[in-house]
């Protein structure tokens, strides 16, 4: 491992609408190295890697390759130059070979007639899967190759682009122990040719095992670097989450109501197992853990967007099964689901039509539009819940993220309801909007509400809610009150913590 | 073990329809000893060379989750065209006749793969447009005329019912056809990058695969295919008429999937294809040999295409779930 | 109550944009072809004849209006043409092996919006097939039906009052045009008044969505592929009467007719907009055309031409004009 820089990025920024993803971070990467990148959710880890890999453009600083400044104006030149990306979705053609996949774009052709050489295909990518020590062949289907295989097809086709610098974005998450070994060889072979490899990863285990150096991003910003042997788990956590809980969220002394929602052992085959947990009228229980939990899948089955397969749920001690949002809404199960723009409103419409559309059947007369009816309701959601607009007749698609927001949940609040689920209802909003909505959770907390709360911020989490459940990998592994858990005990729950699934 | 499942299940497939032809034929055979005579298979092959020819086009054109209604009128128009060359230009050689059908054929193909590629229309509003376009020009070019067999020469004729080597026309031409296919889809990089860009689309488009450019390609090639197509009808029923072909499309795309070509793109193979079209041949021959009214044949062809795609779901959906069970959680 | 809120909530009247619209262009059109219909023969603008004309293209005309919901949805039905001359093939055979013709005439309508409701029930327990397999293969299977029952043959022999459907005349005004205008309203008030109409727009722009929201997706999608069936089997009754008699190719490229008045009507093929108005106005408009058509003695497929152009023009306008606005259009 040389000292000499291959990667080096120096005050990059990058600025969305509304939100700083990323603040001046400086990152630098050594051939033959493994560097980790750790950092809760919205850190700026993506928006990094997009910005490495040609996506998109930095708004400030600069991006040094072998000691040249570079500015890629797409992912074709950032593969030129020997950048290569593995995602958890993975990219691939099911329907085609292992080793048409590798070199979907630039085959090997014949000399004179230009046709493919099938041969040199094969042999090459033959070679690749050896080097990798797969144990199928190129003539595979992609299709019919585990999760794990295709990654390592993946890192093949990097391989086959003369990649010098690999990024793999999380690639045991969906992993099996077994499987995570093998990744593990493979990233340390490829290390040891002299390929340095950014290996973002949630997983403590990762990192302890791989990483010679670890750097660690905290809401857009570089905390800090380190080589993995003189750092210690405990103080990578909390350089990852060390901060001030704002004065944000004013704790308020709720009195406790009957069970609202209990859940007992909810599985459903794929996504998670064995969940259970409770929330009581006026509690606010918050749902953590780190992407690919298996958080927002149990909210799915609770609202009955994707049943469970097993398990049951009470409502206020009735055992209910939700088929679709419609018997959620039904049951008095209230969602502002996670992507507000896909699944939460419908955008080209306006305000008003969108904060009605759940409770069209009591706004109407027997299936006749009231439209004065809605106006007003629709007037009445959207002052309680103070969203800036000139009018309902506002397009949703002008407003900003906050008041998106906003009108979902005035959507949902449109309907009587006992349970209300939200799923990271602060995501990419900006910081008075968070201010306003967490003061409305609270407030329809005072009201009797049950709350459940999905979110990856440890700030609002713990400032937030009165329990805390924690999930990893698809099963509950802490059940904390609010009042006597740590960020760090959080984080270790969601990170650390060992789960069955890891020793299939 | 889901290892090799898809290629194995596409082998299986292809068993499966190759038995049970072999068995229907035995079949037919038993009730109807004229099935299995040598003029009878004859016919039987020269009827299907002309549907065996377009369901290479329709091949290419589901496999990027595209669909060609227009197929029966861009025949029924190129054969029209040609024939009334070839009725007011004596003397012109049959090459020329096949070429000037299947370059006009192609340049109808090219306008559907405009409104496809460049344009979004969706593929089934396009080509329905077209058709119907193109089979109004086809009764405006002809004033509503037939062209009859005396008015075309032998030479052209011959097209159909002259052999080559021993085996008739028709059957030879769609030999090469499949030669050239077979070699443009599995031995060149435009033709396996269609078959990508009907698998997966977005990460063809991120790769940086021209998927527009295939597109139009693929509808162009469709059309000049239906207008080889259009001048060998036209060639052995020797009459061009109005009315040619008239939801032949149909056919076509029921052999398609009856060869296990995907209707969600991305999967086909020629030899699927050779039995599809082969089992609806034998369909459309056998029916009245066994006193079933030919008029049963629609409706048969109707109900195996259903069946055939509601299958696929069934099979895939058995296959997602058991790749969730498989999952670590 | 009201001013009690904050937030502005009546509708402001931007007059300019209402006269931009693309109602307003096919007015235009439509004065167009009446103007050229009345040059090519003065008798045309004839009151008498004026208002009998509409009925010769009428019958297609209401299958437009559920097919507008299916364009709306974002999906297209190709099998009504086949439904059609099913539900009429069954009818006159059913009537003439003995069913009394009131109730002959309800079996067509059953047999229609069953074979509708077949096209909605796959849409709904297959989502993986697209609505452009599941009504290919109904249109095959439902015209293969039909020439299985009749073959190559005609049926009809209708009672003599059965004609009064397609020719008969209340005060003057064909009893077609009656019927089509109250369809207009019914199909009209449900698609712009009721909760119905508002989840198919709804579904139309962003089926998840609505899903989200509590719309019952499934039942939608199959109430309108249903009623599709069911008012194809309305155009069988009034074909089968004005023609008196049926056979199994009846109805062939009204799929096509169908569809173009609707795209041109300004529903846009990606879903989630469309008036009343505007279908109303094309019918007229593509049934004027073809009527004119004949009137200047042109061949009969010349139509075909123009229609299927028109098809394409209008599907062309709609993608250029919303080119840039992008659309949430994901499959539930």
């Amino acid at each position: 491992m040389s000292d000499q820089t291959i990667l080096e990025l120096n005050g990059i920024s990058k600025l969305f609408p509304g939100v700083r993803a990323l603040d001046n971070v400086h990152f630098d990467l050594r051939p033959g190295e493994i560097h980790g990148l750790m950092g809760e959710n919205g850190a700026g880890k993506s928006t990094f890697i997009k910005i490495i890999t040609g996506v998109h453009t930095p708004d400030t600083g600069e991006i040094v390759i072998d000691g040249e400044t570079v500015a890629f104006k797409n992912p074709m030149e950032a593969q030129r130059a020997g950048v290569a990306a593995i995602y958890q979705h993975v990219t691939s053609y099911p329907d085609l070979t292992v080793a048409e996949n590798i070199f979907m774009g630039h085959e090997r052709v014949r000399p004179v007639t230009r046709r493919i050489d099938w041969r040199r295909m094969h042999e090459e990518a033959q070679a690749l899967l050896e080097q990798l020590d797969a144990n199928f062949t190129s003539r595979e289907r992609m299709g019919s190759l585990s999760v794990a295989r295709q990654q390592i097809v993946e890192i093949a086709k990097a391989l086959s682009t003369q990649a010098r610098i690999i990024i793999m974005d999380e690639p045991t998450a969906a992993l099996t122990h077994h499987e995570s070994e093998e990744l593990y060889r493979i990233t340390e072979g490829l290390r040891d040719t002299g390929v340095a490899v950014i290996f973002i990863s949630h997983r403590m285990e990762d990192i302890e095992r791989l990483a010679d150096r670890v750097t660690v991003f905290r809401d857009g910003q570089y905390v800090g670097s380190w080589n993995a042997a003189e750092i210690e788990q405990h103080a990578l956590i909390v350089a990852m989450v060390g901060r001030e809980i704002s004065q944000m969220y004013p704790k308020r002394t709720v009195h406790f109501g009957e069970e609202i929602l209990r859940v007992e052992d909810l599985s459903r085959t794929g996504f998670y197992r064995g969940v259970s947990f409770d929330v009581r009228a006026g509690e606010i229980v918050a749902l953590t853990g780190l992407v690919g939990a298996g958080r927002t899948e149990v909210c799915e089955s609770l609202y009955g967007v994707y049943p469970a397969d097993e398990g049951t749920i009470y409502l206020n001690g009735e055992k209910i099964a939700p088929q679709s949002p419609m018997d959620a809404l039904k049951l008095g199960i209230g969602h502002v689901p996670e992507d507000r723009q896909l699944q939460g409103l419908i955008l080209e419409w306006e305000i008003g039509k969108n904060i009605t559309l759940p409770s069209l059947a009591s706004l109407s007369d027997h299936g006749w539009l009231n439209e004065d009816r809605e106006r007003v309701v629709a007037g009445q959601l959207s002052d309680k819940l103070t969203v800036k607009a000139n009018s309902i007749f506002t397009s949703a698609m002008t407003l900003s993220g906050g008041n998106q927001q906003k009108v979902v949940v005035a959507k949902a609040l449109s309907r009587p309801l006992k349970l209300i689920i939200l799923d990271e209802p602060t995501k990419g909003v900006d910081v008075a909007a968070k201010a306003a909505i967490c003061e409305i959770i609270g407030d329809l907390a005072e009201q009797g509400y049950g709350i459940l709360l999905v979110s990856s911020e440890m700030p609002e989490v713990l400032g937030m809610s009165d329990r805390i459940v924690v999930m990893k990998q698809g099963r509950v592994t802490a059940h904390l009150t609010t009042a006597e858990a740590t960020q760090e005990e959080i984080l270790n729950a969601a990170m650390v913590a060992s789960t069955e699934a890891e020793h299939a | 073990m889901a290892k090799r499942s898809i290629v194995f299940t596409e082998n299986l497939r292809e068993l499966g329809l190759l038995i049970f032809i072999v068995v229907l034929s035995l079949a037919i055979q038993a009730r109807n000893s004229a099935f299995l005579t040598p003029q009878n298979i004859a016919a039987m092959l020269t009827n299907t060379s002309i549907l065996a020819i377009l369901a290479v086009g329709m091949m290419l054109v589901l496999v990027t989750r595209g669909i060609d209604l227009s197929i029966g009128s861009i025949m029924a128009f190129t054969g029209m065209v040609t024939a009334l060359t070839v009725a007011g230009i004596p003397g012109i050689p049959p090459i020329v006749a096949i070429l000037l059908s299947t370059v006009l054929g192609a340049a109808i193909g090219m306008m559907t793969g405009v409104l496809v590629a460049r344009f979004d229309v969706l593929p089934v509003i396009a080509t329905l447009g077209m058709m119907n376009v193109v089979r109004g020009l086809t009764y405006v070019v002809s004033g509503g005329q037939w062209v009859s067999s005396y008015q075309m020469s032998t030479e052209f004729k011959a097209i159909a019912t002259g052999n080559t080597l021993g085996i008739n026309n028709l059957i030879m031409i769609a030999v090469v056809v499949y030669v050239v296919a077979g070699f443009f889809i599995n031995h060149t990089r435009t033709g396996r990058r269609i078959y990508a860009v009907g698998s997966n689309p977005l990460a063809a488009e991120v790769s940086g695969i021209p998927k527009r450019r295939l597109i139009f390609l693929v509808y162009s090639i469709m059309g000049g295919l239906a207008g080889l197509a259009g001048v060998l009808w036209v060639a052995r029923f020797a009459s061009a008429q109005g009315n040619t072909a008239i939801g032949y499309e149909l056919q076509v795309i029921a052999a398609c999937i009856l060869g296990g070509v995907s209707i969600t793109g991305g999967v086909g193979r020629l030899s699927g294809l050779l039995l599809g079209t082969l089992m609806l041949g034998i369909l459309a021959n056998a029916l009245p040999l066994i006193d079933v009214s030919p008029f049963w044949q629609q409706g048969i062809q109707g109900f195996v295409v259903l069946a055939a795609v509601i299958t696929n779901v069934l099979v895939r959906r058995n296959t997602q779930r058991n790749a969730l069970r498989r999952r670590a959680i | 109550m009201s001013d009690q809120i904050r937030i502005g909530i009546t509708r402001e009247r931007n007059w300019r944009e209402f006269f931009f619209q693309w109602e307003w262009l096919l007015v235009g059109v439509l004065l167009l072809v009446i103007a050229v219909n009345t040059w090519i023969s003065p008798f045309f603008l004839n009151l008498n004849t004026f208002i009998r004309t509409p009925a010769t293209f009428l019958d297609k005309a209401f299958i437009v209006f559920p097919m507008m919901f299916v364009l709306i949805l974002a999906k297209i039905d190709i099998s009504v043409g086949s439904t059609v001359a099913l539900s009429a093939v069954i009818m006159a055979t059913s009537y003439n092996a003995g069913l009394p013709m009131p109730l002959a005439m309800l079996l067509c309508l059953t047999i229609a919006g069953l074979g509708g409701a077949i096209n909605g029930w796959l849409l709904v327990k297959f989502k993986e097939l697209s609505f452009v397999i599941v009504t290919l293969s109904t249109m095959i299977i439902y015209r293969g039906i039909a020439y299985i029952i009749l073959g190559d043959q005609a049926s009809g022999g209708f009672p003599d009052w059965f004609s009064f459907l397609g020719w008969g005349e209340i005060l003057g005004v064909p009893f077609i045009f009656l019927v089509f205008i109250l369809t207009a309203i019914a199909f009209g008030l449900l698609l712009h008044k009721t909760t119905f109409g508002r989840a198919v727009f709804g579904m139309g722009r962003n089926a998840m969505a609505s899903r989200y929201s509590g719309v019952n997706v499934d039942r939608v999608v199959f109430t309108v592929f249903a009623l599709n069936g069911l008012m194809a089997g309305v155009t069988a009754l009034f074909l089968t009467s004005r023609m008196g008699s049926t056979r199994p190719n009846v109805a062939t490229g009204y799929e096509l007719e169908v569809i173009a008045m609707v795209a041109l009507g300004g529903v846009s093929t990606s879903g989630g907009i469309g008036r009343i108005g505007g279908p109303i106005l094309a019918v007229f408009i593509i049934g004027f055309l073809s009527y004119g058509m004949g009137l200047a003695n042109l061949q009969a497929p010349l139509v075909l031409v123009v229609i299927g152009s028109l098809l394409i023009v209008s599907v062309l306008v709609h993608r250029i004009r919303f080119r840039s606005k992008k659309k949430i259009n994901s499959t539930v």
